[in-house]
């Protein structure tokens, strides 16, 4: 039975390993590249995991196989159902949990020799600088821009490195921030795009080995960089297309002029993340206008009385596949080109997955003179909810 | 061989879902003000109303990111490839 190690912070580093460890990273060991001293430089590490979601699954994973000492584990969120198609640290019986403490439990199983905390709290510009000054690496698996500029400059702040990696859809991007000669995410992104701009996996999608192959790109970084061997992507972006199957790769240049880490620093401390991206510490943006709604209740009521309305539904064909209500499939982006599909004359309810894109489409179609239309509030989400719960809801 | 310049994901929507398009160009500037004369809509997610690229796209001819090259008046010759790379953070916004 073995008894694990759990080193205290600021207790003298591990010059050995037992019995029990030898045997654990014998692959490891076998190698010249590791061996023993570089085994003994991942027993002695600590890396920050800061998000334990789709990015930080294949990174706790495989950073607690490897040996990494100290493990910490940043995430405020729960598991959530819609998690399980990508967030493979957790199972079904995770959801409702807390990410940080099903990871820590998944982690531990995996790993009982390595100690693990978890912090299940928000990363904020008031806790940051304090959590980060235990570690030596930051790995960022965050899921917002407002984290990200706050994960970079806390660790240019503190001189630790950030091994970056980031997911659209089917697309991956994967870097090494924060190195003395290197460039931070500030040289590549001075400025976030606006709020609403880039849509979330919610509302994109995402192909769910997609964060598994990003998040092990970022987890062989960090090792590579506690080994001290091969080449790290200092300097190097490195972009993933999954549908190609083709890995490319851009120069990453540190600007000079770069307010955080150029020569002339004039960001001396952590700001208000969420004020500079443009996003007022809302959990979505809300509906960009306002038109006028009526509930799913209301729209049940009238369809039972008999009401002749027309139901616009503003999805994508794959979307109706999965539930419709009948109504009449143009998608958004084909409105303009087929607004002569309705009759102005007659009333119409448009709706969409979640009420938003179908707000936009009332919007469009008042300024193109519809006087009768409205907007089904909550889309067939709330449709589901409220009037039909035999509507999967996706 | 022209140009060719590669669209992003989150930008393939208002590009009629295409991944890339070509064109003859000499420089940067002149390969992106053809791409946003054919696709109306990337303009303001590429540009501001003043014209000026947004800083959170970044344009690489090859792998040159153009800020260190000559920005928009990067030349361009043909077969090389314009690179796109706008923010992405994945997950929540």
């Amino acid at each position: 039975m073995a008894t694990t190690t759990q080193p205290q912070t600021g207790a003298k580093p591990a010059a050995s390993l037992s019995n029990e460890e030898i045997l654990r990273y014998s692959r490891h060991l076998i190698m010249p590249e590791v061996g023993m001293e570089g085994q003994l430089k991942l027993k002695n590490a600590k890396v920050l995991l800061i998000g334990t979601g789709g990015l930080g699954a294949p990174l706790g994973l495989y950073l607690a196989a490897a040996g990494v000492g100290k493990l910490g584990l940043v995430d405020f969120d729960v598991v959530d159902f819609t998690n399980l198609q990508r967030q493979v640290t957790f199972g079904t019986t995770d959801v409702g949990k807390p990410k940080s403490e099903a990871a820590r439990a998944r982690l531990s199983n995996l790993n009982p020799a390595i100690q693990i905390e978890s912090f299940e709290t928000q990363l904020t510009s008031a806790n940051a600088l304090e959590l980060f000054k235990d570690f030596d690496i930051i790995v960022d698996g965050t899921d917002n821009f407002p984290t990200r500029y706050l994960v970079n400059d806390a660790c240019i702040l503190l001189g630790k490195p950030n091994v970056y990696g980031s997911i659209f859809r089917f697309e991956g991007q994967a870097t090494v921030f924060g190195m003395p000669d290197g460039p931070c995410y500030r040289c590549l992104y001075p400025e976030p795009p606006p709020p609403g701009l880039v849509p979330s996996c919610a509302e994109g999608g995402v192909l769910g080995v997609l964060p598994g192959i990003v998040g092990s790109i970022q987890a062989m970084e960090t090792i590579k960089l506690i080994l001290g061997r091969g080449d790290n992507l200092i300097g190097r972006l490195l972009l993933f297309d999954a549908l190609g199957m083709k890995f490319r790769e851009l120069k990453l240049r540190k600007n000079p002029n770069c307010p955080m880490c150029g020569t002339n620093r004039t960001i001396t401390k952590l700001i208000d993340y969420f004020e500079f991206c443009g996003v007022r510490g809302e959990e979505a943006p809300g509906p960009s206008v306002q038109v006028p709604e009526i509930t799913p209740r209301e729209l049940k009521a009238r369809l039972d009385r008999g009401d002749d309305l027309f139901i616009l539904d503003v999805r994508e064909p794959h979307e109706y596949q999965i539930c419709n209500l009948n109504g009449h499939l143009i998608p958004l982006g084909e409105l303009t080109r087929r607004v002569h599909e309705l009759d102005s004359s007659q009333e119409i309810v448009a709706h969409c997955r979640s009420g938003k894109r179908s707000a936009e489409a009332v919007d469009f179609l008042r300024k193109a003179g519809f006087r009768k239309i409205l907007n089904l509030k909550g889309g067939i989400l709330a449709w589901s909810d409220e009037v039909d719960p035999s509507v999967p809801k996706y | 061989m022209p140009v060719k310049v590669l669209i992003p994901s989150p930008l393939r929507p208002y590009a009629g879902k295409r991944d890339s398009a070509e064109f003859t160009a000499r420089t940067v500037g002149e390969a992106l003000s053809y791409l946003t004369t054919e696709f109306a809509e990337l303009r303001k997610h590429l540009f501001t109303e003043e014209g000026k690229l947004r800083s959170f796209v970044n344009v690489y001819v090859n792998d040159e990111d153009i800020r260190y090259l000559a920005k928009e008046n990067t030349p361009t010759k043909d077969g090389d490839t314009i690179s796109i790379i706008p923010s992405i953070a994945g997950g929540r916004m």
